[in-house]
């Protein structure tokens, strides 16, 4: 579903590439997870899996990004946008400003897909409901708080029924209950194999329990792709400062008073830190 | 700096009743972190403490005064306050501009001003972001620069909200460092936040809120090992207190290297 290869990106007027040489491959319907320090180039890859680089960013890039058939390079962001979505990091920039209601928002990118009203209602109320946001769809967007904002672009976009979607921080500003329900939406959404999904995200406790697959970024390149556990407990003695769980880090710090044997391969979740520890 | 609400009930304009009616003294040199869910009234609770917003019933008082005699100005100087969204607080053209206006305002001297804005940039780790416009950097750093803004008011009490949200692994290790050391300088902190792992090892004492009330108030190991009230309040326990319990200990930690001590001992 998405294949980049050779993909190499710097900004306008900047000396280094954000992106430095990056070959990926995922397959239809997999939840893929994407963590870094900032500045790694995470939501650089975001735009440059949506078309947003080269068409809005303008800058100099190399190499070929193919997403859902298409060409991102040679297709107008318009005509990608039927198919792909992004979840921008504050969600405050997507919100389009143009219209009065929640529920008009979620409707205004299918407007512009030209889907017929009846379905139209249909799919926005379904996508509010999937992001608990039902109960707001009268409101004016601007009246929402961080977090709701946060869900309301998640929801504008599912309701595009993208085959793939693109998230950037998409959880940053929900409460833990809004996480799990959000990372709960986007599994099922992979599960039923209709979208491919990539998210960045800081929070590695829910990443681990939810992705399938995890790449690291490390100053515009790819320096690690797979398992959530076997990624996450490399990266513990890397300096792509991607950080670890609290799990990671106790038996860790178990392992350097050698209370669990040398060879243990960390663990990332709960329930593996307790297998290792019993 | 002591900061007080007696009775406070607050409800905006629209209707809605944020807070009903709570009481808090946060003392002298405390480390207090309010958690709960989105829209539990945490927000509306701290802007109480500088003004931003007076209560509608009941006393807020700071530093043992009234909050409603005095104005905006004159709190800014006993608590400072970081918002979640550094955009509702940034305007100047660059950052040493931004991070220098409080102080210029304090009529400190050049020098005196000069000192401390890179004082307050060093401890948030911007030291060379100090000519660049707000604006030219990225969301995560632009927070840290409201946050140096705050810091170098020297303020004796300190508010926080949500101040983790967006940094890296990096960054939060920085801010618990920064936090530990306000901490034990005295300074009264009071800091939102959904990170329960960041406030357990950097706060001594955890406020749980839900639907505008306190439901739990006491010190952080105590009441972040209450599994049933967290939920109640939509929030998980930290993930050392999760393993804790997991193991049956009734000993909580509050970092990984006692949680290590901690395994020694019980496996003697």
């Amino acid at each position: 579903m998405i294949t980049v290869s050779g993909l190499r990106y710097r900004y306008p007027e900047t000396a280094r590439p954000a992106l430095d040489g990056i070959d990926l491959s995922i397959e239809a319907g997999e939840l893929v997870g994407v963590v870094g320090a900032n500045g790694a180039g995470k939501s650089t890859l975001c735009y440059a899996l949506t078309g947003y680089i080269p068409h809005f960013f303008g800058g100099t890039m190399e190499g070929e990004v193919q997403v859902g058939g298409h060409d991102v390079r040679r297709t107008p962001v318009s005509d990608l946008a039927a198919d792909v979505g992004l979840v921008f990091h504050n969600p405050f920039n997507q919100i389009s400003g143009a219209r009065y209601t929640v529920l008009e928002e979620v409707a205004f990118g299918l407007e512009n897909l030209g889907v017929e009203p009846g379905a139209m209602r249909e799919r926005s109320m379904h996508a509010l409901r999937a992001t608990g946001l039902d109960g707001l769809a009268e409101r004016s967007p601007f009246t929402l708080s961080g977090g709701e904002q946060q869900r309301l672009a998640i929801a504008a976009v599912m309701a595009m029924q993208p085959r793939v979607l693109v998230l950037d921080e998409p959880t940053s500003q929900l409460d833990p209950a809004g996480t799990r329900a959000a990372f709960e939406v986007l599994r099922g959404l992979a599960r039923s194999r209709e979208t491919t999904i990539v998210l960045t995200e800081h929070k590695l406790g829910w990443l681990a329990a939810f992705v399938d697959r995890l790449l690291v970024l490390h100053a515009g390149r790819l320096v690690a792709d797979g398992l959530p556990r076997r990624v996450l407990a490399e990266a513990v003695d890397q300096p792509w400062g991607v950080g670890a769980t609290q799990f990671t880090r106790a038996v860790q710090a178990a392992r350097q008073r050698r209370l669990v044997a040398e060879g243990t391969i960390l663990p990332v979740t709960l329930d593996q830190a307790l297998e290792v520890l019993r | 700096m002591r900061l007080e609400l007696r009775d406070v009930r607050f409800q905006y304009p629209t209707g809605v009743v944020a807070l009903d009616g709570v009481n808090l003294t946060v003392g002298s040199g405390e480390a207090l972190a309010l958690v709960g869910e989105n829209g539990a009234g945490k927000t509306t609770l701290v802007k109480l403490f500088n003004g931003l917003l007076r209560p509608t019933v009941g006393t807020v008082l700071v530093d043992g005064e009234d909050s409603r005699r005095q104005t905006v100005a004159q709190l800014a100087r006993h608590v400072g306050f970081v918002f979640q969204n550094p955009d509702d607080q940034l305007f100047a053209r660059s950052v040493r501009d931004e991070v220098s206006f409080g102080p210029r305002n304090l009529r400190l001297d050049e020098a005196e001003v000069r000192r401390r804005v890179e004082q307050a940039l060093d401890d948030v780790g911007l030291s060379q972001a100090i000519g660049r416009h707000p604006y030219d950097l990225a969301v995560p750093e632009r927070k840290l620069v409201a946050l140096a803004a705050a810091l170098a008011m020297h303020t004796p009490a300190l508010v926080l909200d949500e101040p983790t949200i967006g940094q890296d692994a990096q960054g939060v290790e920085r801010l618990g460092a920064l936090v530990d050391r306000l901490h034990a300088e005295g300074r009264t902190l009071v800091s939102i936040t959904h990170d329960l792992d960041f406030c357990l090892m950097h706060f001594d004492r955890v406020a749980v809120m839900a639907g505008g009330h306190i439901l739990a108030d006491g010190p952080a190991p105590d009441v972040l090992r209450r599994v049933d009230l967290l939920r109640q309040a939509q929030v998980e326990p930290p993930e050392l207190v999760q393993l804790a319990l997991g193991l049956g200990w009734d000993t909580m930690v509050r970092t990984p290297e006692a949680f290590a001590a901690q395994l020694a001992e019980v496996r003697h």
